[in-house]
C-alpha cells in the first residue's frame, strides 16, 4: 500500500531530473566496467563525446544515427499514447525496405526528389501493414500486440532473407543484397550541399525525421484522432462510453506506428545503401523503445533522446579507435547499459525521487493521500 | 421457500441459544471502537463502533460508500484507521497488514477471487503457506487438513480440480477453505453473492451456517437485505461512513433496515411543476442485458419514458440497474430486445454504439463519472467534449480548433458554476460535484431528445444536489425525456415523476412518488413479494434462499 501513496513528480523532475540520474547511473556502471578492465574511464568518455560531436564529420554521423531512432521512438510513443506497446519496430522497419526498393528500382531514373516521396509513401505502406495486422489481431480476436509485434519482427527477418537472397539478388553478385540504384537515382547526402556533414551519411531523411517530429506533435494534441487516440491511453473504459470505436483507433495507431518505423528503410536504403542489404535496421527498432521512454513519448523529448543515442553509438565506434583496449564489444556493452538504465529501468529512481519530494513538501503528502482515496473510492 | 421473510425468521430460531451462551460470556470475537478514517476530503469511517460475538454471522449494510469495505479493509490490515482500537478476542491489536490479521485469525474472502485459475485447487489452498521449499510435504499435509476441514464443516471440494473448471460457487469455497486452512476464525465477506446464483447462494449460505455452528463467527458485508434476513443473527448498518445502529436480525424487519440505510434526513424536495408527458420517447422493450462475466444482470426488462417526464428507476444497488443504463446508452451490447428512440430502433451494437446513440440524441451521464464520464488526467476542456469530439463546433476536418473548444468550456464553466474556473486544470483535481457537473454541462448543453442520468449525486456535496436537479428538472420542462437511476431513495422520490423499481434485474413495481410511501418502496427494493409484480418475478424469487 505504501508505494500506492507515492504522489507524481513535478513535471520537471520526470521530464528532465529522471532522465539525467538515470543516464548518470548508466555512465557510472559503464564507468566501473571500463575500469574493471584496466582502462581510464574519463578517457573513455572523452573519447566517447569527441566521437559523437568533435567535429562535422562526427556530427553528421550522429545525426545520421539519430535519424533511425527519432523514426522508432516516434513509433513507440504514438502508439503509447494509445495505450499499445508497438515492440515490432525493427520489424516494420526491415519489412518497410521491401517497399522502398520495390520503388526504387523501378524508377531509378527519375531524379531523385520526385522518386524520395513515393520512397517514403511505399514504405510507409509496407511498414505500416505490418503494423496494421498486429494491430488488427488486438482490435478483433483480442491477440495482444506485445506478443504479435515480436513475433512479427521473426517473420520479418525471415521474409527479409528470403526475398533478398531468392528474389531482389541479381545473377553474378555474391552478397546477400539486391542491385543498386542507379547512380542518376540516388538520392544526395547533405554533405553535398552542406560542407562540414561531407562524407558522412546523414542525408534529407533527418528533414523527414524532423516534420514527422512536428507532425506526431500536431497529430496528438490538435486532431480528433489525436484526442480519441489519447483517450483510450487513459481510459479505455471512457471512450467506450464516448462512442469513440477502440478496436478502429487500435487499428489506424498500430497502421501508423508502423509506417513510422518504416521510415527507417528510407533512411537506410533510399538514402544511404542505395540498395537492400540484410540487418540495416541494426536494432534500431529496440533502441526507439529507450528513446520514447526516455523522450516520455513527446516529440521534443524523443528529439533530444535520439541524438543521444545516435551520439552513443557513433561516439562508440569512434571510442574503439581512440582506446584499442576497449574493443567494439565493449562498446556494445556500454551502449546496452544506457539502454537498461535509461530505458529498461527507468522507473529505478522515481519512488526514491518521490520519497524525497514527499519530505520535502509537506503538501504534496497531503495530496497524495488525497489521489489514493479518489482511487480507491471510499 | 415461499415467503423468504418467514424464511429468514425460522433460520433465527436454532443460532438463538447459541448466541445467547456466547453473549453471557461476553465473548466478543472482534471490537472495534472509534475507528475514524479519512481519504483526504472524504470521512470513510466515522468513529466506528462494533461488536461481533463469537459464534455469529454479523451482518454489515449500507448503500455503495457508506464505509463497510473501508472498515473491513482495517479490520484486515489494508488500510490503517487514523485513529480508533481493534481489539481481537478481547486483546488490543494495532493490525498492519491481512499477513498479521490472519494470524489473528481473521481471514477474508473477497468479493473479486484471490485464486491461480490453473492451479488445482489443493495448490491453491497451500499457495503462500508453504511449509518449506520443498512443495511434496506441504501438499501432503494439506490434503490431510483439507480433508478433515471438508468433513468437519461440510465443504465438499475435489482437491485435484483445476480453478478454472470448476464453477464460481465451488471456488468461492476455495476461498473460504485458504481462509480456513490458515487457520481463520474470523471470516469476513466482501458481498459473497454478487456473483453466485441463487442455488449457489443457497448453498453458500449452508455452509455458512455449519461454520458458525461451529464455532466460527462470520462478518458479511452485503447491501441486500434478503440475505440479512436470511442468514444473519445480528445485523449493524452504516450510512454515509457512520454506524447507523445495531439490531439483531430477529428483532428487525426489511423494511426498518432499508429506512435505515437510506436514512431519515429531510427529502429535496425541488420545487417542479406537475409533468405534462408527451409523445413516447424512449422505448426498452424486453431488454435483456449480461455482465462482464456473463451472468444475466437485466432481465427482459420494458419501460417507456415520454417527453416532458422524469422516469426514476429505484433499487438496491447491484440489481442491474448499471447494466441496463450501459446498454441502453450503447455502451454494453443487449443479450436481446429492443431501445426506440421516437419510435426508430437504436442500433447499439459494436463498440461505437454509444456513439450513435448520442447522434440519435440520447445523451447520458453515466453513473461513474471518474471510470466512464471523464479521463481524469484530460484537462477540463477537453472532457467538456469527450463523445463529441467530432462535432463542427470543435473545428473543421481532422484538425481540433482548440481555441473554439476552449471557449465553449468557459462558457459552460459560467454557465454551470463549475470550480475552480479553469478549463485548462486537470479534471482529476475538480470535487466530485464539480467533475459531475463537467459532465452533466456536456450531455445537457447538447440539447439531446432523451438524457439518461445514472446517480445524479453520488458523491457530490450537498450545495451541487440542488443544483443538479435544478438543471434536471429544467430540461423536462423543456420537453425532454428523462431516465434517472439512483440508489438514493430519497432522490428518486423528489425528482421523479413516476417510479419504477427495480430487483435482481426485473422491474418488480411502478409507485407514484406522490403517494407511495418509503415502506413500500422500501419493501419493493427489498425484493419482497408484492401483490402487483409480475408472474416473472416469482419464480426467480423462488430459488432465492
Amino acid at each position: 500500500m505504501s508505494s500506492a501513496l507515492l504522489k507524481p513528480l513535478p513535471r520537471w523532475a520526470d521530464v528532465v531530473l529522471l532522465p539525467l540520474l538515470n543516464l548518470a547511473l548508466a555512465f557510472v556502471v559503464s564507468g566501473l566496467v571500463v575500469l574493471a578492465i584496466g582502462q581510464d574511464p574519463l578517457a573513455a568518455l572523452n573519447a566517447i563525446v569527441t566521437g559523437a560531436f568533435g567535429n562535422g564529420y562526427n556530427i553528421g554521423y550522429t545525426l545520421y544515427y539519430s535519424t533511425n531512432f527519432m523514426f522508432t521512438g516516434l513509433a513507440v510513443a504514438v502508439a503509447a499514447h494509445a495505450g499499445l506497446f508497438n515492440i515490432g519496430g525493427n520489424g516494420q522497419a526491415y519489412i518497410a525496405g521491401l517497399g522502398v526498393i520495390a520503388v526504387a528500382l523501378p524508377l531509378q531514373f527519375l531524379p531523385w526528389w520526385i522518386t524520395f516521396p513515393i520512397a517514403i509513401v511505399a514504405g510507409a505502406a509496407v511498414g505500416g501493414l505490418w503494423g496494421f495486422i498486429p494491430g488488427w489481431l488486438q482490435a478483433k480476436r483480442g491477440s495482444h500486440v506485445v506478443i504479435t509485434t515480436i513475433m512479427f519482427n521473426f517473420i520479418a527477418a525471415a521474409i527479409m532473407v528470403y526475398m533478398v537472397v531468392n528474389v531482389l539478388k541479381p545473377a553474378g553478385i555474391l552478397a546477400p543484397e539486391s542491385a543498386m540504384i542507379a547512380p542518376e537515382g540516388r538520392m544526395p547526402k547533405l554533405g553535398a550541399f552542406i560542407p562540414w556533414f561531407k562524407n558522412t551519411d546523414v542525408n534529407f531523411t533527418l528533414i523527414l525525421a524532423l516534420i514527422c517530429l512536428v507532425g506526431a506533435y500536431f497529430l496528438i494534441w490538435h486532431t480528433r484522432f489525436g484526442f480519441a487516440m489519447r483517450a483510450l491511453g487513459q481510459n479505455p473504459t471512457a471512450t467506450r462510453y464516448a462512442g469513440m470505436s477502440n478496436s478502429r483507433i487500435i487499428m489506424i495507431v498500430m497502421t501508423m506506428s508502423g509506417a513510422l518505423a518504416g521510415m527507417v528503410a528510407v533512411n537506410q536504403v533510399f538514402g544511404v545503401q542505395y540498395r537492400l542489404v540484410l540487418d540495416y535496421v541494426a536494432d534500431a527498432g529496440f533502441v526507439g523503445i529507450a528513446v520514447a521512454l526516455m523522450g516520455r513519448n513527446h516529440p521534443v523529448g524523443i528529439l533530444l533522446a535520439a541524438i543521444l543515442f545516435g551520439a552513443l553509438y557513433q561516439g562508440g565506434n569512434e571510442l574503439q579507435y581512440v582506446i584499442p583496449g576497449l574493443s567494439k564489444e565493449m562498446v556494445v556493452v556500454i551502449q546496452a547499459l544506457v539502454i537498461l538504465f535509461t530505458g529498461a529501468m527507468e522507473g529505478l529512481f522515481r519512488p526514491g525521487l518521490q520519497r524525497i519530494f514527499m519530505a520535502l513538501s509537506p503538501r504534496q503528502k497531503a495530496g497524495a493521500i488525497e489521489a489514493n482515496s479518489v482511487k480507491s473510492g471510499g | 421457500m415461499t415467503d423468504p421473510v418467514q424464511n429468514g425468521d425460522n433460520l433465527q430460531q436454532r443460532p438463538q441459544g447459541a448466541v445467547a451462551s456466547s453473549a453471557a460470556a461476553s465473548d466478543l470475537a472482534i471490537e472495534l471502537i472509534g475507528i475514524n478514517k479519512r481519504f483526504g476530503a472524504v470521512h470513510a469511517n466515522k468513529d466506528i463502533d462494533l461488536k461481533v460475538r463469537r459464534g455469529t454471522v454479523h451482518g454489515i449494510v449500507g448503500e455503495n460508500g457508506a464505509g463497510k469495505s473501508t472498515l473491513m479493509s482495517i479490520l484486515y490490515g489494508f488500510y490503517t484507521a487514523d485513529s480508533g482500537e481493534i481489539r481481537v478476542g478481547g486483546t488490543p491489536h494495532a493490525i498492519t497488514d491481512s499477513r498479521h490479521a490472519l494470524a489473528l485469525g481473521i481471514g477474508m474472502v473477497h468479493q473479486h477471487f484471490m485464486l491461480v485459475d490453473n492451479f488445482s485447487i489443493l495448490e491453491n489452498v497451500v499457495l503462500g503457506a508453504e511449509d518449506s521449499a520443498m512443495l511434496g510435504p506441504s501438499l501432503d499435509r494439506a490434503r490431510k487438513e483439507l480433508t478433515r476441514l471438508e468433513k468437519e464443516y461440510n465443504l465438499e471440494v475435489d482437491p485435484d480440480a483445476i480453478i478454472e473448471d470448476v464453477s464460481v460457487g465451488t471456488q468461492q469455497r476455495v476461498e473460504i477453505l485458504k481462509a480456513l486452512y490458515r487457520g481463520a476464525d474470523v471470516l469476513i465477506l466482501d458481498e459473497p453473492t454478487g456473483v453466485l446464483t441463487p442455488a449457489e447462494a443457497d448453498d453458500l449460505f449452508r455452509v455458512l451456517r455449519v461454520l458458525r455452528d461451529q464455532g466460527k463467527t462470520i462478518i458479511l458485508i452485503t447491501h441486500k437485505l434478503r440475505e440479512i434476513m436470511a442468514i444473519t443473527d445480528y445485523v449493524s448498518v452504516m450510512r454515509q461512513g457512520a454506524m447507523v445502529d445495531t439490531l439483531k436480525t430477529s428483532e428487525t424487519n426489511p423494511e426498518q433496515l432499508a429506512e435505515l440505510m437510506v436514512g431519515r434526513r429531510v427529502l429535496l424536495r425541488v420545487h417542479k411543476t406537475p409533468a405534462r408527458p408527451g409523445d413516447t420517447f424512449l422505448s426498452v422493450e424486453n431488454l435483456v442485458v449480461k455482465d462482464d462475466l456473463g451472468v444475466t444482470r437485466v432481465k427482459d426488462v420494458s419501460f417507456t419514458v415520454r417527453a416532458g417526464e422524469i422516469v426514476g428507476i429505484a433499487g438496491v444497488a447491484g440489481n442491474g440497474q448499471s447494466e441496463l443504463l450501459e446498454s441502453i446508452s450503447g455502451m454494453r451490447d443487449q443479450s436481446s430486445g429492443t431501445v426506440r428512440l421516437k419510435g426508430t430502433p437504436l442500433s447499439l451494437e459494436g463498440d461505437d454504439g454509444a456513439h450513435r446513440a448520442r447522434k440519435a440524441g440520447l445523451a447520458h451521464v453515466p453513473e461513474d463519472r471518474q471510470r466512464m464520464g471523464l479521463i481524469t488526467g484530460f484537462e477540463e476542456w477537453e472532457n467538456a467534449m469527450l463523445g463529441y469530439e467530432d462535432d463542427p463546433a470543435y473545428g473543421k476536418g481532422v484538425i481540433l480548433d482548440i481555441p473554439a473548444a476552449q471557449a465553449q468550456a468557459r462558457e459552460r464553466i459560467k454557465k454551470f458554476d463549475i470550480r475552480p474556473a479553469n478549463e485548462r486544470l486537470k479534471t482529476a483535481l475538480f470535487s466530485g460535484g464539480n467533475q459531475q457537473k463537467i459532465v452533466l454541462a456536456r450531455e445537457m448543453e447538447r440539447n439531446p431528445d432523451v438524457l439518461i442520468v445514472g446517480q445524479p449525486t453520488r458523491g457530490v456535496d450537498i450545495g451541487a444536489i440542488e443544483f443538479i436537479h435544478n438543471q434536471i428538472i429544467k430540461m423536462r420542462d423543456a420537453g425532454k425525456a428523462i431516465l434517472v437511476v439512483s440508489v438514493e431513495l430519497d432522490e428518486i422520490r423528489s425528482l421523479a415523476d413516476r417510479i419504477l423499481v427495480m430487483f435482481d434485474g426485473h422491474i418488480v413495481g411502478e409507485a407514484d412518488p406522490a403517494t407511495a410511501t418509503e415502506r413500500e418502496l422500501g419493501l419493493m427494493m427489498a425484493g419482497v413479494t408484492d401483490k402487483k409484480a409480475p408472474p416473472a418475478r416469482e419464480a426467480a424469487e423462488g430459488k432465492m434462499p
